[in-house]
């Protein structure tokens, strides 16, 4: 018996692979994203390009005064009037910057007009807001008689420790178990990642199983094959087959994606001058204090590191598989059924498209609160559970809703291959019928 | 001894039985013909044979053991509706064919390159399926059902397709591997074919059996006593005691003999009419007309 799902699987695996669609999809998809983030790159650099000489036309002093300066672009002041200036200021600055004077102290808004060659990137935009709102506010200060010190001692920043988890302290895992912030956006981004993952592998592959199935059916192989062969050791083979091949393809993404964005960052990485400059800009930004000052690189290579691993990829493998089998014994279901005419199909597509998609909208919920009711509803029901639970991984799910989840799983893939295969045996040799669910209800109950 | 024994097999779908109550011996070593309208439930049949689908109920001896027991490889199948996957090279589509067929590579290997040699194909081993012509892949298919080299072997319809000079090459093989003892049932509704290759038939319509035996008995127990004579010396023959005149055309006569009454009777009738008689044979029905008149007459009532 399995000597045959063996052989079926073999030649599903090898016909695959060596297809050129196979090789050129597996190849060029890592080069495609590398060359999008080359591209990605490009563009950024460009506009926030290198650094410009800045000529400030500054009416009321009030920014000159501030004696500012930045990283990337030198800052020059002029007393010349902005209309001569206008006019020649491109033989020795790239743009010019005029500030109309100020004269309330209780406008809360300015408008600074600029003349420049071509049109700025955002970044240096906001930039030259921050800087020179940043002057304005400590001249408003100043005229205000405000202590600055006084002011900015107003500032408080709050700042949530790494939590610890009262129930671990309790079992002795103090170290193990803090949740800090960075881990937490870490596991969204990862969590995110794998449950789209999941659902572009169920659709692909499970995709190629139907397509596989029906191609047999309307070549009439299927009668020659299962004279020797069981229907459901075809299927199985099929199924098995086809995971192999999306196996394949996701080992080799994981190993070339990283390996050509590595490649993309040595190229355009090394531009000093544009991470100096959205780093500036990160830094201007209020709100950019809290959330990334104080994260580096290192910091996250080790929180990285800190995520548990031996548990994520072996149980994000079993939700790969699991996920993969019940939805592609449901198109290998469909598939048998539907045979020579695809429209007519295309209502049985609905229990599977439905499922999927409520869990891919569900996903956003459960990564928001990886531990409330609906992230634990959606890890115990089998259709949502292969989206579900490996999006949650990273959060540190309770061990016990794991187990439960694949234990769950494991048992509704048998459910889904054995009911498949029961439509299946029917379905193959079934020709120019319409289906509809009715008629695949009673194709249960035929005797085999 | 027979190769296949069917008991009282019933396969009922919804509302109507594809197969009713079905029994019927295929002797061994014989050229069995299973024969039928369109739509009678030969393939029903065959598919419950080669295990495809089960009975509802009845029960299948193969060669002595209940079919359940019986391994895969003992029965050859080609499906009248066949095809093979079109983007696999001949030689891995065989390969792939016998290994499940519980060949080992290297038995496979063996049996492959004997029959392309046979068919004078040995170069095909590396052509696509899509690049052959669709006789040409029939051939591959015929060896693909025989190549196992099991006791029993179904041809549904092998002819369509194939031209006159490739039918007689797989008709050669088809007596051949006969002659070797393996036992076929040849499932077409091609009389003229069936006449020429079946020793025994069973004929089945609307689900159920209504004909079965030897060709020969078959023909004798649909005869008419109508004797085709050719004749000269007068421009007709009349009706006489012991005959009745069918036609008469050109000194070609079919004629009816009455019951009990002895061939050579007629023919001293014919003489003592002045008759000079040439030629005086018996004209037994085709399985044609046997099978036409008898599915009319059941469709009738």
């Amino acid at each position: 018996m399995m000597n045959k799902v063996r052989l079926v699987a073999g030649r599903e695996y090898l016909v695959r692979v060596r297809k050129r669609t196979f090789i050129i999809a597996t190849l060029f998809t890592p080069i495609g994203i590398g060359l999008m983030a080359l591209m990605a790159g490009y563009f950024a650099s460009k506009g926030g390009a290198a650094s410009k000489s800045i000529v400030f036309v500054d009416e009321s002093k009030i920014f000159e005064a501030s004696d500012p300066s930045s990283k990337t672009h030198t800052y020059h002041f002029s007393a010349e009037d902005i209309n001569t200036l206008k006019d020649n200021y491109k033989e020795k600055y790239d743009l010019l910057v005029h500030i109309p004077p100020f004269e309330d102290m209780s406008q809360k808004s300015h408008q600074v007009q600029y003349f420049s060659e071509e049109k700025l990137s955002v970044v240096t935009i906001t930039n030259l807001e921050s800087a020179i709102g940043k002057a304005y506010k400590k001249y408003k200060i100043e005229q205000s008689s405000i202590d600055v010190d006084l002011y900015n001692s107003f500032n408080t920043s709050i700042q949530f420790e790494d939590g610890i988890l009262l129930e671990k302290i309790a079992a002795g895992e103090e170290e193990a178990n803090k949740s800090g912030k960075l881990s937490l956006i870490i596991g969204t981004i990862l969590g995110g990642l794998m449950g789209f993952l999941m659902y572009m592998v169920i659709f692909i592959y499970g995709g190629m199983v139907m397509r596989s199935i029906m191609e047999e059916k309307i070549n009439r192989i299927v009668e020659v094959m299962i004279s020797s062969v069981k229907p459901f050791q075809l299927m199985l083979g099929k199924i098995l087959g086809v995971g192999a091949v999306g196996l394949t393809q996701l080992a080799m993404w994981i190993i070339l994606v990283p390996l050509i964005l590595f490649v993309v960052q040595l190229v355009i990485g090394t531009n000093p001058e544009q991470s100096a400059e959205l780093m500036e800009m990160a830094q201007n930004m209020n709100t950019g204090k809290a959330d990334l000052d104080g994260f580096n690189v290192s910091q996250i290579i080790s929180e990285f590191n800190g995520l548990n691993w031996f548990l994520i990829i072996p149980v994000f493998i079993i939700f790969f598989f699991g996920g993969y089998f019940i939805y592609s014994s449901m198109f290998a279901a469909i598939g048998s059924a539907i045979g020579d005419d695809m429209g007519e199909g295309q209502q049985l597509m609905i229990p599977i498209v439905i499922p999927v998609v409520i869990a891919f909208i569900m996903l956003q919920g459960v990564l928001q609160n990886p531990n409330g009711n609906m992230a634990v509803f959606g890890s115990m029901f089998p259709l949502f559970s292969p989206i579900i639970m490996p999006a949650r991984l990273a959060f540190d799910p309770p061990i016990w809703q794991v187990i439960l989840s694949i234990i769950i799983l494991i048992a509704s893939c048998i459910f889904f291959v054995w009911l498949a295969g029961k439509i299946y045996r029917v379905g193959i040799l079934m020709y120019g019928k319409k289906v509809n669910f009715k008629e695949l209800g009673k194709w249960l109950f035929y005797k085999a | 001894m027979n190769v296949l024994s069917i008991q009282g097999v019933t396969k009922q779908y919804d509302n109507y039985k594809a197969v009713n109550n079905v029994s019927f011996d295929v002797p061994k070593g014989s050229i069995f013909g299973l024969l039928g309208p369109n739509g009678a439930g030969k393939t029903s049949l065959i598919r419950i044979i080669t295990r495809i689908t089960g009975a509802d109920s009845g029960s299948i001896i193969l060669d002595g053991v209940p079919l359940a027991n019986t391994k895969i490889r003992e029965v050859g199948y080609m499906p009248e509706e066949r095809g093979l996957y079109k983007k696999m090279k001949v030689g891995e589509q065989l390969m792939y064919l016998a290994q499940l067929r519980e060949l080992d590579r290297k038995e496979a290997k063996n049996v492959i390159d004997h029959w392309m040699e046979k068919f004078d194909i040995a170069s095909w081993w590396n052509k696509k399926i899509e690049e052959l012509s669709k006789g040409m892949q029939q051939k591959i298919q015929f060896i693909a059902t025989v190549m196992h080299n099991p006791s029993l072997i179904i041809l549904d319809e092998p002819f369509t397709g194939l031209d006159p000079l490739n039918t007689n090459l797989i008709k050669d093989e088809i007596f051949r591997m006969n002659k070797a003892g393996t036992s076929i049932i040849f499932s077409t509704h091609r009389m003229e074919q069936v006449e020429e290759i079946c020793k025994d038939i069973v004929l089945i319509n609307a689900g159920q059996k209504i004909l079965e035996g030897k060709v020969s008995e078959v023909k004798n127990q649909f005869k008419k006593n109508q004797f085709y004579i050719e004749y000269e010396g007068l421009n007709g023959i009349v009706s006489g005691a012991s005959y009745d005149v069918i036609s008469d055309n050109d000194h070609k006569a079919l004629v009816k003999i009455k019951n009990e009454v002895s061939t050579n009777q007629v023919i001293s009738d014919l003489i003592n009419q002045g008759c000079q008689i040439l030629k005086f044979e018996e004209r037994l029905p085709s399985l044609n007309d046997i099978f036409i008149s008898l599915i009319e007459n059941k469709n009738d009532e």
